[in-house]
């Protein structure tokens, strides 16, 4: 039995007997509901907003159950229970999202109930991951191991959580709501491409509080964020967000669903009159009962209490062997390794693309190979990044030998994190109803193409996203590659931008480079990009460096040449 | 529109639109837009009896926030009365936010709002029913085990 076998305690909010009476009680009402639209008492249209707060989307081929990872932290025990509902529910595999959420795509309807309430056997649910509402709170991947935070965000997350699950008053909002909070000055959250996002940091005296950026988004209008507030004190974070959603609710459009957005009231009235409104508001109720009180803070941070690491040497002699001996994983360490606050550990990343795979899938075997290696070697911990892949927060430099080989044989040992076969992709027209063009296809042909390791670390940092249509699910906007299927008269077409960036004090929107190319040419575009950055870059610089200092112009006339 | 009421008994009052109403400000019984600005109604909360709040589609929640400031920040204590799109589930949100009467054609809509208030017995945000949320319970909890 693996789930006692490896027992051991979570160093991530535990529910109590609160929570889980609430998640209880929801799958009940859901049951009914369900109960109720098959017996015909409910319309579709009635249906539609019930299902989607609870996770259900209709899309092309069936219903797909996205499930809330709350801030992408999982337990090993979590993680094998998705895979027992991937495949007693669906086709045994899963995706996962880049809001740090998990979706299965086979679901049948009178199933989703019991399907939730399998999840909430492992304290997990699917509230408020789709519909006009506030969605799942993401994070930083790295919180709580990363060496450059100043406080885990997931104590914030978590606050959050609770603070807008089944909120009366913003359950029907103009549209979805999605916040992000990260506690590192290097934002791995993309906090200001969120409707609100959140950056804790600490001013002159000392004193930790919030950035509060709102109106940032992407989507079919992408708009970096504007700062509402540079320092709000942390136990005033809930009112300022209940003053926020309340001026939102009021005032944001509802005539046009493509304008109803956050970030168009902001843009509409200015960030100026929307601090107005927002500080005004947020005046009238900052001393009520939305300010928490130190206990409650603090209650919820134990929780998020590092685990006891026990000491671990930095410097391994087999490591260092290995290396040598190994040219996949001297890369494996280059770029799937990152430093951890503590000495002789490392924060280790599975890389869910696999040459030639669709970005973010992993089967009900791989799900359970993760949990496996995480009781093994990682604290029985899994983080979901909002790059599509897995992460083990906690990995001593001893194990790091083992690891990669156990991920080897799941496939998720590709020495490819933040290099170009990285790619984020959207479901894409395989799956979505919404989308004009394939993304999915296009992004494993871009990952055959380059599948040479020593190739991909020679180019070096490198974010492609893909996305299927406008509505940007895969963050093109924001990829120092971006590329956006469209439609032409019953083509599928693909536009290529350049210069995205979410990093923090960098975050830009791309800029398109030309006309659409069709998706067999996709690669060549892509190849004659690479080419051009290869001849032109100069010492240390980025794809994206060399792009800001040359222009568009010298990459513009090699794609054309060569499509 | 069949009209339902928590505590069995609903105004018969004709409610007036905003407008005509501001002609007349001594009628107690109004109807509002959801665009309609609630906080001019501050001085006159204390005598109103009945203020409908419009839902133009189940989907379009502005008039969630209309109720909490009515409630809430203005301490009106008369009827609430929600009107339009009103349907079943959406009644523990409404409750929450302070309305007490509904008008729904929907089937069966008497007998879920007799059990709405039991759907879910723990509440995660203070809002204006006065139930407490569970991290003010977790906190009187821990205090409890602290002196005991």
């Amino acid at each position: 039995m693996p789930d006692t076998h490896f027992y051991r305690p979570n160093h991530f909010y535990q529910y109590d007997d609160y929570d889980r009476t609430l998640v209880g009680e929801r799958v009940e009402q859901f049951r009914d509901q369900v109960r109720r639209r098959i017996a015909g008492e409910l319309t579709e249209e009635q249906f539609k907003p019930l299902r989607l707060t609870n996770g259900l989307y209709l899309q092309l081929h069936a219903y797909m159950l996205r499930i809330a990872i709350p801030y992408g932290t999982l337990s090993s025990r979590q993680l094998r229970k998705l895979a027992d509902i991937s495949r007693k529910y669906d086709r045994g595999y899963g995706h996962f999202t880049t809001r740090q959420n998990l979706q299965l795509n086979w679901i049948k309807l009178e199933d989703a109930p019991d399907a939730l309430a399998a999840l909430a056997e492992v304290d997990m649910h699917a509230m408020q991951t789709s519909g006009n509402c506030i969605r799942n709170v993401t994070a930083d991947h790295y919180a709580g191991a990363a060496i450059d935070e100043i406080e885990d965000p997931r104590i914030w997350c978590e606050i959050v959580r609770q603070w807008s699950t089944l909120h009366p008053e913003f359950s029907f909002l103009p549209r979805k709501f999605k916040i992000a909070i990260t506690g590192s000055p290097n934002d791995r959250a993309a906090v200001r491409v969120h409707d609100i996002g959140l950056r804790l940091w600490a001013n002159k005296a000392g004193a930790v509080g919030f950035e509060v950026i709102v109106g940032g988004g992407l989507g079919r209008t992408p708009m970096i964020g504007k700062t509402l507030r540079e320092f709000l004190p942390r136990d005033e974070l809930l009112a300022y967000l209940e003053a926020t959603l309340r001026v939102y609710n009021r005032y944001g459009r509802r005539d046009n669903l493509y304008k109803a957005r956050i970030k168009i009231l902001v843009h509409e009235i200015g960030a100026e009159k929307m601090r107005e409104e927002v500080e005004a508001e947020y005046a009238a109720i900052k001393d009520g009962a939305l300010r928490l009180p130190v206990d409650t803070i603090e209650a919820i941070a134990r929780q998020f209490a590092p685990p006891p690491l026990p000491h671990r040497p930095a410097v391994v002699a087999e490591v260092e062997a290995l290396k040598l001996a190994d040219r996949d994983f001297a890369l494996w360490l280059k770029s799937n390794v990152a430093p951890h606050r503590m000495a002789g550990y490392r924060i280790v990343t599975a890389s869910l693309k696999p040459a030639g795979a669709p970005p973010g899938d992993a089967s009900a075997v791989q799900m359970e190979g993760v949990a496996d290696i995480a009781d093994a070697y990682g604290q029985g911990e899994i983080r979901v990044s909002h790059e599509q892949n897995l992460v083990f927060p906690h990995v001593a430099v001893e194990d790091l030998p083992a690891v990669w080989r156990a991920l080897g044989r799941l496939g998720f040992a590709e020495a490819n994190v933040g290099k170009i076969t990285d790619i984020i992709a959207c479901p894409g027209l395989d799956y979505c109803a919404l989308a004009n063009a394939r993304s999915i296809p296009v992004a494993q042909r871009i990952s055959n193409h380059f599948a040479e390791l020593a190739r991909q670390h020679d180019i070096g940092d490198l974010k492609i996203k893909i996305s299927g249509c406008i509505n940007a699910c895969g963050h093109h906007h924001v990829g120092h590659i971006g590329i956006l299927g469209v439609d032409k008269n019953g083509v599928e077409l693909y536009q290529i931008s350049l210069g995205g960036d979410v990093d923090f004090g960098k975050t830009a929107i791309g800029t398109i480079l030309g006309p659409a190319v069709t998706a067999d040419k996709v690669v060549e575009a892509v190849d004659a990009l690479v080419g051009t950055y290869l001849d032109n870059r100069g010492d240390g610089e980025r794809f994206v460096d060399t792009y800001r200092r040359i222009g568009a112009q010298p990459f513009k006339e090699r794609v054309y040449a060569a499509v | 529109m069949p009209l339902f009421s928590e505590k069995g008994s609903a105004t018969i009052l004709e409610p007036v639109p905003f407008a005509e109403w501001q002609q007349r400000p001594a009628w107690p019984a109004m109807s509002l837009a959801n665009t309609d600005p609630v906080e001019h109604l501050a001085p006159h909360v204390g005598r109103l009896r009945l203020i409908v709040l419009n839902f133009p589609k189940f989907s379009d929640g502005r008039a969630y926030s209309q109720a909490r400031l009515l409630r809430g920040r203005l301490g009106y204590t008369g009827e609430l009365r929600a009107t339009g799109g009103v349907l079943h589930d959406q009644l523990p949100f409404m409750l929450r936010c302070g309305f007490d009467s509904f008008e729904s054609d929907q089937k069966g809509f008497g007998e879920a709002l007799a059990k709405a208030r039991t759907l879910f017995s723990v509440v995660y945000q203070p809002a204006e029913d006065d139930r407490a949320p569970a991290s003010l319970l977790r906190l009187s909890r821990r205090n409890v085990e602290t002196t005991v």
